[in-house]
């Protein structure tokens, strides 16, 4: 029995869902970052499923989505970490609670 | 030429006025006086021309009308005519006036104010002979307040003296009092009939037409009129300014009191006669009958005045008063023509009287009073024969002088009257009178044993005789065309053609008039020959001399009586202005106050406040709003989140 | 037999999601991350999207996860743990996945069963990359050009 389509729209959902858990109650800078891959991860697969259980021939948009959004995301990981190392070379802490500058 | 006169008779006006706003501007002292005759001798020329051209038809009349400003759908129509009328009193007026503007020279050379005293005379005569020219009943109006206006400025020309400031306020409200009447003749006449043109080729006030328009209140426009010529002649009850105004220049006196002023309202009820006679009845109308018997009490009262009075410009002034009156008579009973002969007589004659009391007063070194001098016969020889000419002349003695002739035709008006034959026997009365109080000034000043003044007296210079001689000249010769015999004047006057008839001469009434002129001076020569500086009606009648000395009590009692209510009025007025009239305006600003203060604190305590708790709320929301910023990115990302969720929402609520 | 496989792949994914998102000592929860990225290009070559899962493998796994790890390395400041946790952060989160679940379910039926599969070559992926996809192709370069200069640029000492 292969799994419908809601299956993988349930799952891909959760993991939305544990990855903005993952930005939302972390304090370390870098947890965040992981919540955010994870969330970018949880669209690919989403992407995926829907080309998958979409019309046949089916075109190969879903595929090629899914291809950049992972390029992207590795590049905004890149500069995301740099970001992190730059902020704690400068203020000496990885608590974002005590990054708020911009308070205001 | 005579075309050229008629359409620029304006310019007989208007030279002197701008001699007089020229001396005001140069203030020199040679050009003023030399501004002021010329000005003057060629309003003379011009006045001869018009004259002349009058001369053209009998019964010749000129006028032209332009108009002043329109209002709506009505015009103000002002305008200029010739006449007989009017050119004999430009003659007049300019040959006198020249006169007195030359016997100035010599009698104010050593005044301050020359240059003014001037530029004043020539302005006076400018109005004076606006108004002998005028064609409407407003600019004669007019240029009448502007002679007010000038008499004002000359009889008070010796500022520091309170005396003469009395004076011409006196002169002035008085004359006003009169052009109350005037003004509002003026506005009825206006009212009734439309206009204000004297001859409007058939729609003037004065020409039939008019005449009917005003119907039933001719009389009180007449009387109305007569009003402002009892003002300025000088009629009782408005003569007491008269003899005050002789606190002025001698020159003065002559010009305004003798031959021009006063002889404006004589001049006005002539020119305005049709509106008097409206509806005459056998010649007889309400307003002519009024006229004759003021001027009947005004000749007698003055006169007998006159008797008592030691100044010697005062008993001249009492004359012009008296003179006045008969010629007011003379218009009232029908003789518009003697008594405009007249008034041109007098002006002649009076006018040399006062210079002559000029040249005396001058001669005798600023001395006035007659008790004081005496015997100047022999001192002042030219004075003495011109002054001896005029005395004649006014009291009526015949054959050369022209003052007989008009009193001749003014008794014998008064003798036809139909009313009352009372005028006619007071007439006569008044005769007798102005002979005797001539003659006794005459014995005080130039008869005698010289007393005081008299002892040190000279001759005044020629500037000053001159002109004596000159009007002397003229009381004598004006006798050659008043002449019943050939009364030519008298017809041209009256418009008619002239004739030539000796049989005049044997006239009874003229030899009645002769008898009680020779009466009179009589008298005079009995009662104060050789009676020195007492005065003996004055031993005689002592009560009597002390009534007529105080003017019969008259200024007293205007004094006690109207004066008094003026003041009190006055006084009133002030505590009204000071209490009531200032109290409502500071009730007034009060209340602005009030609303100033009360706008004040609602400005600061509604708006100012409004406005800071619009700010303070704005501030507070501000506040609010950043307190929002946390700079936390996980509140931002958890807000986003719930965002989405919502809008996530909403779509899936939607399909 | 496929779908146990894909339950407990599912499971396994979640799990060390879970695992990755609550750990408190950061290298245990950047390996756990990896993976559970492991477990979604699990899912990729099952759906039939081979390519994909390579590339998720190469990317995420062999980058992503490293460059975790070096800036763990990095940012060492003192016992590299984690303090705190926020809590309300599961709310919202529960809240997302509330609504999303609630979403998913309610759109009804869809596509019950998977057509039988038309392998995407990587032959095909490349020529598509090159025809109809030149473009994003291209902005992505661009895209990672600045990136790593962008990297470089964030983490350069300064002068002093």
């Amino acid at each position: 029995m292969t799994p419908t389509l809601q299956f993988f729209l349930i799952v891909s959902a959760a993991l939305f869902c544990i990855g903005l858990l993952a930005a939302l109650s972390r304090r370390h800078a870098i947890f965040i970052l992981i919540g955010i891959e994870m969330m970018l991860a949880a669209a690919g697969l989403n992407f995926i499923a829907f080309w998958r259980f979409g019309p046949r021939p089916a075109p190969p948009t879903g595929v090629m989505v899914t291809i950049f959004a992972i390029a992207i995301a590795a590049a905004e990981a890149a500069v995301g970490l740099a970001l992190v190392i730059a902020v704690y070379r400068h203020y000496r802490t990885t608590n974002v609670d005590q990054l708020d500058h911009l308070k205001g | 030429m005579s075309d050229w006169i008629v359409s620029h008779l304006w310019l007989i006006p208007a030279l002197p006025l701008i001699m007089s706003l020229g001396i005001l501007a140069l203030a020199s002292r040679n050009a003023a006086a030399g501004l002021a005759i010329v000005g003057q001798a060629v309003a003379l020329i011009l006045s001869l021309a018009a004259f002349v051209a009058t001369l053209a038809t009998p019964g010749y009349r000129v006028f032209h009308n332009f108009t002043w400003f329109t209002f709506g759908e009505q015009a103000l129509r002002l305008g200029l005519v010739l006449d007989p009328l009017a050119a004999v009193m430009l003659v007049m007026i300019t040959l006198v006036s020249l006169c007195i503007f030359v016997f100035s020279v010599g009698y104010m050379a050593a005044d301050q104010n020359f240059t003014r005293f001037f530029a004043y005379l020539s302005f006076f005569s400018a109005a004076m002979l606006g108004v002998v020219i005028a064609n409407s009943l407003l600019l004669l109006f007019v240029c009448w307040e502007l002679v007010g206006l000038a008499s004002y400025l000359l009889i008070g020309f010796w500022i520091h003296r309170p005396s003469a400031a009395a004076a011409a306020k006196k002169a002035f409200i008085t004359t006003r009092i009169g052009d109350i009447g005037f003004f509002l003749a003026i506005l009825w006449l206006y009212g009734r009939s439309g206009t204000l043109l004297f001859y409007d080729g058939g729609n003037g006030a004065l020409e039939k037409a008019g005449l009917v328009t005003l119907g039933a209140s001719a009389t009180f426009v007449a009387l109305l009129i007569f009003c402002g010529a009892v003002g300025k002649s000088g009629q009782f009850p408005l003569h007491v300014w008269l003899p005050d105004a002789m606190e002025g220049p001698t020159p003065v006196s002559a010009l305004i009191h003798a031959a021009t002023m006063v002889a404006a309202g004589v001049f006005l009820v002539a020119r305005v006669y049709p509106i008097f006679s409206s509806g005459a009845i056998n010649g007889v109308t309400a307003p002519l009958t009024v006229v004759v018997w003021i001027g009947v009490v005004t000749a007698l009262i003055s006169a007998l005045i006159a008797l008592a009075q030691a100044d010697i410009k005062r008993i001249l002034a009492y004359s012009t008063v008296s003179q006045l009156g008969l010629m007011m008579v003379s218009l009232g009973v029908g003789g518009v023509a003697a008594g405009i002969m007249h008034l041109l007589a007098h002006g002649f004659f009076k006018a040399l009287l006062f210079l002559g009391s000029g040249s005396i007063i001058h001669g005798c070194h600023e001395e006035q009073d007659i008790r004081r001098m005496g015997g100047l016969r022999g001192l002042m020889p030219v004075t003495f024969l011109t002054y001896a000419i005029g005395m004649m002349a006014l009291s009526g003695v015949p054959l050369f002088f022209s003052g007989a002739w008009t009193k001749e035709e003014i008794l014998h008006a008064t003798s036809l009257w139909s009313p009352s034959r009372v005028p006619h026997y007071l007439m006569l009365a008044g005769v007798v009178l102005t002979a005797l109080y001539m003659t006794r000034q005459m014995v005080y000043v130039f008869f005698g044993e010289r007393r005081a003044a008299a002892q040190h007296a000279h001759e005044s210079p020629p500037v000053m005789t001159g002109p004596l001689v000159v009007l002397a000249f003229c009381a004598i010769i004006f006798s050659v065309v008043l002449t019943p015999a050939w009364p030519w004047l008298h017809d041209y006057l009256s418009g008619e053609r002239a004739h030539y008839d000796l049989s005049q001469l044997i006239q009874p009434g003229l030899y009645l008039a002769l008898a009680l002129v020779a009466l009179g001076i009589g008298l005079g020569v009995l009662f104060y020959r050789g009676s020195g500086a007492s005065d003996p009606l004055e031993h005689a009648q002592p009560a009597l001399f002390r009534f007529l000395a105080n003017r019969m009590w008259l200024d007293e009692f205007y004094d006690g009586t109207i004066l008094l209510f003026a003041r009190f009025a006055a006084r009133l007025s002030d505590f009204l202005d000071r209490y009531f009239w200032d109290g409502l305006v500071r009730l007034f600003a009060g209340i602005g106050q009030l609303f100033a203060g009360l706008t004040k604190s609602f400005d600061e305590r509604a708006i100012n406040a409004g406005v800071n708790d619009a700010t303070g709320a704005a501030r507070g929301l501000g506040r609010v709003l950043s307190g929002w910023q946390s700079g936390q990115v996980q509140t931002y990302l958890s807000a986003i989140a719930l965002g989405m969720l919502a809008l996530l929402l909403f779509y899936a609520w939607l399909t | 037999m496929s779908s146990v496989a894909f339950i407990v792949i599912a499971i396994l994914t979640l799990a060390a999601a879970l695992a990755a998102a609550t750990l408190p000592k950061l290298i245990h929860a950047a390996l756990c991350f990896a993976l559970s990225f492991v477990g979604v290009a699990a899912f990729y070559f099952l759906l039939g999207a081979e390519f994909v899962g390579l590339v998720q493998i190469f990317v995420y796994v062999g980058a992503v996860a490293v460059l975790i790890v070096f800036t763990i390395l990095l940012t060492r400041h003192d016992v590299e743990k984690d303090h705190g946790f926020n809590w309300s952060g599961v709310a919202v989160t529960l809240a997302v996945f509330a609504g999303l679940i609630w979403a998913v379910l309610k759109s009804g039926n869809l596509a019950p069963t998977a057509a039988p599969v038309a392998p995407l070559t990587v032959k095909q992926i490349g020529e598509l990359l090159m025809t109809d996809y030149v473009w994003p192709l291209q902005c992505v370069g661009v895209l990672l050009t600045a990136a790593l200069i962008g990297a470089l640029v964030l983490v350069l000492e300064e002068k002093r």
